[in-house]
């Protein structure tokens, strides 16, 4: 059904047709609307399920922790110093091998307060072992929504999935939504490690070098299988509702001399800057890069490269344009930009790339060259 | 004593320290909850108790949870064997620096939602799990490895805040009394919504104490008044029966103390400090329970 709706809107929307037998959740700018809108669906009977209004995100996280394996699907959203404050569960959701989902509204952290864009909350919870999806539409943002689960869930991942999407940019922002009678595309929510009285085990107990070792590894082993069933489950949703998605989205990249990478909104804002480059006859593309965790491989051998970062890892560079570089050995030209909200147009964009110094970092509108 | 089920769900050889009073009260709060239960359990001495992977002492499902999570957990839990239709119990078994600290706000969360869960917290009045530091439930007095010359303040009165958030059921009990916190357990799990229970456990290494005396000091700190046997269900109080007697004649407070390695040259100002909150804590029970208040 097409229909106008924010990037929060579209979170809820998912998140009702997937059914999740418990929403926990704390609000936070600018995640807040995507829970109470849960919270509506709950009272009115459009969602059957258990919404614990919780005092904190670290309890947030908890109590999806204890739902999810207790045998039902498990929701929350966040941002921000939210997610921060949730972080020793992030781990602990992925220790436990919990397919918990969470939306996560990209958003700078303080001090000084600012409830605007930045990807600093995301990648502070990189090592966490949970994927990570960032997402540049309204559609997406439910598309994404959809396949979390079931990426989650697999059997092959059983891992947490958090979902970006950048605050206010993508959160605040209507466009078209086209939402879709899901069918069977989630199946009932099955863990085979659920708890089970018949059968006493004890989770998550002292363990020993040896088995924690192991267990360890099981998670990345799991990580590196779900590229495979990420690309499964993108494909078979685009056969049954005609959407499609891959590890990046790639616009005018086939012939391309130099290419942008970004994520988020920045991405999709990119592709207004390469049609103008194209017109005065620069050979360029841009790669909205849609995992980071896991984070996929790259083709991007022979081009020249221009990252866009909204995120900093201080004393260190931009966390993306770093991950590439190490990725893939090629230097790119690192630029950051959009930290806090900063705005940073298509025209912005364009001049990047005309003005790009390989191998430098620049910050935009502070020591750049543009 | 003949009711108590002869099931075990906490097998024998667990790496409890001798005399660990704890250990003995899991065993009774797990026969008086049953099979359906599942323990939820933060960092605490039980986590060490219950063995190590691939093994556990334990016949429930035991889920081992971050510090400051548990009440957050068991809430989650708890709704989702709602929603699955199923009526297992879900019990929090927590020590005072994962309730009384650490874990009170998530405590607080979970009474004020209404969780359906029991959360038993087992007193031993200091960090036990990482060598006894002090926790907000040290007695006035007490030495401990981060209060070398005796806390300076009182034990904070983690009844008095569960007290205030009105749960339909809420209980004291002493791991000396083990069939009045069988009772107390049994009746707790009766009850829909969040249930509380603050044990008293005293802790031979910790208490310095030898191991053989552990439940004699139970005993002693009920017949001093230090602890105060009582429930409440809906808000009514009721004093248990071995309180009622020493809320009206306590045994010297010495008694209690004096076998105690970490009351050891307590200050008689502090001492005297100590008499006085027994005295105030029975006035304010017995006159609570006489209706004059």
């Amino acid at each position: 059904m097409l229909t106008i709706a924010t990037g929060n809107k579209a979170v809820a929307v998912a998140v009702k047709a997937a059914k999740p037998g418990v929403v926990a959740a704390y609000p936070i700018t600018p995640q807040t609307e995507i829970v109470e809108q849960i919270a509506e669906y709950v009272t009115d009977g459009d969602l059957e399920s258990r919404y614990v209004p919780v005092e904190s995100e670290h309890s947030a996280m908890a109590a999806c922790i204890g739902a999810s394996v207790a045998g039902v699907r498990a929701f929350t959203a966040t941002s921000s110093h939210g997610l921060l404050y949730m972080h020793e569960m992030v781990h602990w959701a992925a220790g436990a091998r919990l397919p918990v989902v969470m939306a996560n509204v990209n958003r700078a952290l303080g001090p000084g307060w600012n409830t605007w864009a930045e990807h600093t909350d995301a990648f502070s919870q990189r090592d966490t072992g949970w994927l990570q999806v960032f997402v540049g539409t309204v559609q997406e943002a439910y598309d994404a929504t959809l396949m979390a689960f079931r990426i989650a869930e697999d059997e092959r991942v059983l891992l947490p999935v958090m979902v970006n999407l950048d605050g206010f940019a993508l959160s605040h922002i209507m466009q078209s939504l086209d939402t879709v009678d899901i069918g069977d595309f989630l199946p009932p929510y099955r863990l085979p490690h659920a708890i089970d009285t018949e059968n006493p085990c004890g989770y998550g107990p002292m363990t020993g070098p040896a088995d924690y070792f192991r267990f360890r590894w099981d998670i990345e082993r799991s990580m590196r299988d779900a590229r495979g069933v990420i690309a499964e489950v993108e494909q078979e949703f685009r056969e049954r509702f005609g959407r499609s998605y891959g590890p990046t989205e790639d616009y005018r990249c086939e012939d391309a001399d130099v290419i942008v990478v970004a994520m988020g909104t920045l991405g999709k804002e990119a592709e207004v800057a390469i049609d103008r480059l194209r017109d005065e006859g620069i050979r360029a593309g841009s790669m909205r890069l849609r995992w980071f965790r896991p984070f996929p491989d790259l083709d991007l051998a022979g081009r020249e490269v221009v990252v866009i970062d909204r995120d900093y890892s201080f004393g260190f560079g931009g966390v993306v344009a770093h991950s590439i570089r190490s990725k893939t050995g090629i230097v790119p030209y690192s630029v950051i930009a959009g930290l806090g909200g900063q705005e940073v147009t298509y025209n912005d964009i364009a001049d990047f790339v005309r003005n790009r110094r390989p191998g430098e970092e620049t910050w935009f509108g502070v020591n750049d060259h543009v | 004593m003949s009711a108590i089920p002869k099931e075990e769900y906490l097998v024998k050889c667990t790496s409890a320290c001798a005399g660990c009073s704890s250990s003995l009260c899991l065993r009774y709060v797990l026969k008086a909850a049953g099979p359906d239960s599942v323990l939820v359990v933060p960092a605490c001495c039980t986590s060490v108790i219950q063995g190590i992977y691939p093994g556990t002492a334990m016949n429930v499902p035991v889920y081992n949870i971050a510090f400051a999570a548990a009440a957050a957990c068991a809430s989650g839990m708890s709704n989702a064997f709602s929603a699955l239709g199923r009526e297992t119990n879900v019990i929090v078994y927590a020590g005072d620096g994962g309730t009384v600290d650490i874990g009170i706000q998530a405590l607080s969360g979970a009474l004020e939602r209404g969780t359906n869960f029991l959360y038993i917290c087992y007193d031993n009045e200091a960090y036990g799990n990482t060598g006894m530091q002090r926790s907000g439930s040290t007695p006035l007095g007490a030495r401990t490895t981060t209060t070398p010359g005796g806390k300076p303040t009182a034990k904070k009165d983690l009844d008095r805040i569960v007290e205030a958030h009105n749960p339909p059921y809420m209980a004291t009990a002493c791991s000396a009394y083990p069939l009045d916190l069988y009772k107390k357990v049994k009746k707790a799990l009766s009850i829909p919504g969040p249930k509380f229970i603050h044990i008293l456990a005293p802790c031979p290494p910790g208490w310095r104490y030898p191991t053989e005396k552990t439940v004699e000091m139970g005993k002693l700190a009920v017949k001093t008044g230090t602890w105060i046997l009582y429930e409440r269900e809906y808000g009514n109080l009721t004093i248990n029966g071995p309180s009622k007697t020493a809320m009206k004649r306590p045994a010297p407070l010495e008694d209690y103390i004096n076998g105690q390695g970490r009351f050891k040259n307590l200050n008689p100002e502090v001492l005297d400090l100590m008499r006085q909150q027994v005295a105030q804590n029975i006035q304010r029970l017995s006159r609570e329970e006489a209706g004059v208040c």
